[in-house]
């Protein structure tokens, strides 16, 4: 049974609607990220679930219990923020201890509470230094062991790790995931960041303009991308218009391989999403089977490979893109020609709206 | 020589602004704690000891408590006004209006205020009378504005809008997701505002205190016109003995202003301890 569910939630602020309908359920334990461009009502969404708005229509359950009318103080979620939020006249410890404290827990209780989950954010070494006194990574860890510390139903971070470098990100996130695991709390996640959210996440459910278009694991959204948006916002990838024609996509004249178009009626105008990863790309004066002449334009470094934009022949203003191992990178350079090919499997093809 | 030019700059304005400081403050200082001990015939505590004089220990007493309680006024009325205006949800135009209003009210002591007073709330006052035709006799009931508590209301006037004017900042500075986070993990308002809101503000309060108690310490102009030296103030008494018609004693008015000196040194002794007490998680 799902631990949390929000069933058609709509918000509006000033007539602007910022959620049209919102559907989720989280199981127990499980990490679900909401993952969108700013202003796409995630964080919204997050704070109806937090209690601090109310939604104008729609339901949050808790246990299959209502709570849309609960007060935030009587909701049992923790809540980490994006800015840091610990309050600055506490320590370390007594910041953890806050949610305890005005809950009435024996203070004995309180002490342990505070000890184990700073130990647990790896921060036994700092428990009476102030919040001024914390680096931004450090606080956030701080936060999240405030809010484990009421033991939540719900663990609710909002970007909690935008303000922070990106090693520290990298290095929190992973950790997040961890205590996640260990303490078996059932997550919901908010940010804008795709790599965030797909390396982080048991599913990631992706919105746009305060709708939810796709709720899947990281992985089914990164391959069958539900609709045009989640495509393109997931990853990087060529986007190509063009019509259905059996197992390829039609540009122009040029035929486009892609076997899911066969799913199309011949003629309907689709869109043909291909993926760095999966286009090769071949130097050599002869063709391989099937390949698209092309020219490179650019190529970005990111260490262990080299990203490569095309042009496709025949296709005005098209851009594609190749991910080549870097160590095989070294001949290619922007103006040489080259043969692309894919599987004609790898390709996604939607139909346009 | 640009370089030193450069370096000079600083100084030189600071040298300035600390000559001045020396010949307006600490030289007029000096002169009056030399004056006080200094008699006629050489040194001497006689003046000083004159402060324990019924009239003078009154002037002191009357002046402490007219200045805490104007204080503890300003600091809660202002406090909450601000409070009240800096609330989600407050117009945008009402805030601004009444910063710019206060910084006017702040400024307006004196003559004009102890006549807008007296013509409002003076025995003859327009809203006296009105009460009065009301069935509701405010000088029957006890209060007169020529009194501690009268003052203490005329003070309000300019201590409540300094008080709007000083406190905003600090209140501006106390984040909503403090609030949220003390929501979130189950705090009602006031757990929040004993817990965190309060001891986050408390350093500012203190200062605010302090600083509308020197304003109401020091304040001269106002009680003079309101009660014609009827009701005993230090700065007031530092006025009769200077240029009294009674007497006239240079050296009874420096004793009195290095009380005052005292009084207000003592009252920054305390803050300094409180605020730094209060302030333990600043540094």
């Amino acid at each position: 049974m799902a631990v949390v569910a929000l069933q058609a939630i709509r918000k509006s602020f000033g007539g602007r609607p910022v959620l049209a309908g919102i559907d989720i359920a989280l199981a127990q334990g499980e990490l679900v990220s909401l993952l969108g461009p700013s202003g796409c009502g995630k964080t919204t969404l997050l704070r109806i679930l937090a209690g601090f708005e109310r939604p104008d229509a729609g339901t949050v359950r808790l246990d299959g219990r209502d709570i849309t009318a609960l007060a935030a103080n009587r909701r049992n979620m923790g809540m980490v923020f994006q800015s840091y939020s610990l309050f600055p006249n506490l320590d370390a410890t007594d910041n953890v201890r806050f949610g305890p404290r005005v809950r009435g827990v024996p203070r004995a209780e309180q002490s342990r509470r505070a000890e184990h989950l700073l130990e647990l954010v790896g921060l036994g070494g700092h428990r009476h230094k102030f919040p001024h006194q914390l680096s931004g990574g450090q606080q956030q860890r701080v936060a999240l062991a405030r809010a484990l510390a009421v033991q939540p139903d719900v663990l609710l971070l909002d970007e909690p790790l935008s303000a922070l470098d990106a090693k520290v990100r990298a290095q929190l996130r992973s950790e997040i995931r961890r205590i996640q695991r260990e303490t078996g709390v059932t997550t919901v996640f908010v940010t804008h960041d795709q790599e965030e959210a797909l390396s982080i996440s048991d599913r990631v459910a992706v919105m746009n303009e305060g709708r939810m278009l796709q709720v899947a694991s990281p992985a089914a959204i990164y391959r069958e991308p539900a609709d045009a948006f989640v495509a393109r916002f997931i990853g990087a990838g060529a986007v190509l218009s063009g019509r259905a024609d059996g197992p390829a996509v039609r540009v122009g004249a040029v035929a486009l391989p892609a076997a899911a178009a066969a799913g199309h009626p011949a003629g309907t105008a689709v869109e043909l999403f291909l993926r760095p990863e999966h286009v090769r790309l071949d130097p050599a004066a002869t063709p391989p089977s099937g390949a698209l002449a092309a020219e490179i334009r650019e190529l970005t470094f990111f260490g262990s490979l080299t990203r490569v934009r095309l042009a496709l022949d025949g296709i005005a203003d098209s851009e594609a893109w190749a991910d080549v191992a870097s160590d095989r990178a070294d001949g290619f350079q922007p103006g040489l020609r080259v043969w692309a090919s894919w599987d004609a499997a790898a390709p996604r093809v939607l139909a346009r709206v | 020589m640009p370089a030193l030019l450069a370096r000079a700059v600083p100084w030189l304005f600071v040298a300035a602004f600390l000559a001045f400081v020396a010949a307006f403050m600490l030289a007029p200082m000096v002169t009056v704690l030399v004056q006080a001990v200094w008699g006629d015939h050489g040194p001497t505590l006689a003046y000083v000891r004159q402060l324990g004089e019924y009239r003078y220990a009154t002037a002191f007493a009357n002046s402490l408590i007219l200045s805490a309680a104007a204080a503890a006024v300003g600091v809660v009325g202002g406090g909450l006004l601000a409070y009240a205006l800096l609330r989600p949800g407050a117009p945008g135009w009402l805030r601004s209006a009444m910063t710019s209003f206060s910084a006017v009210a702040a400024n307006f002591a004196g003559v004009p205020l102890a006549f807008a007073f007296i013509s409002t709330l003076g025995t003859l006052g327009l809203l006296t009378a009105q009460l009065k035709r009301l069935g509701i006799d405010i000088y029957g009931l006890g209060f007169s504005l020529y009194s501690l508590g009268g003052l203490t209301l005329t003070y309000a006037y300019f201590q409540v809008p300094l008080m709007l004017i000083i406190i905003t900042p600090a209140l501006r500075g106390l984040r909503a997701e403090w609030r949220d986070a003390a929501e979130n993990l189950g705090a009602t308002v006031w757990q929040y505002w004993w817990r965190v809101g309060l001891p986050v503000l408390w350093p500012s309060l203190l200062a605010a205190f302090v600083l509308l108690f020197g304003n109401a310490f020091s304040a001269y102009a106002t009680p003079y016109a309101l009660t014609a030296g009827n009701i005993q103030l230090v700065p007031t008494e530092i006025s009769n003995v200077l240029s009294g018609n009674v007497m006239e004693s240079p050296q009874l008015g420096a004793a009195l202003a290095a009380g005052m000196i005292v009084v207000m040194t003592a009252v920054l002794l305390v803050y300094w301890l409180a605020a730094r007490k209060a302030a333990r998680w600043r540094r």
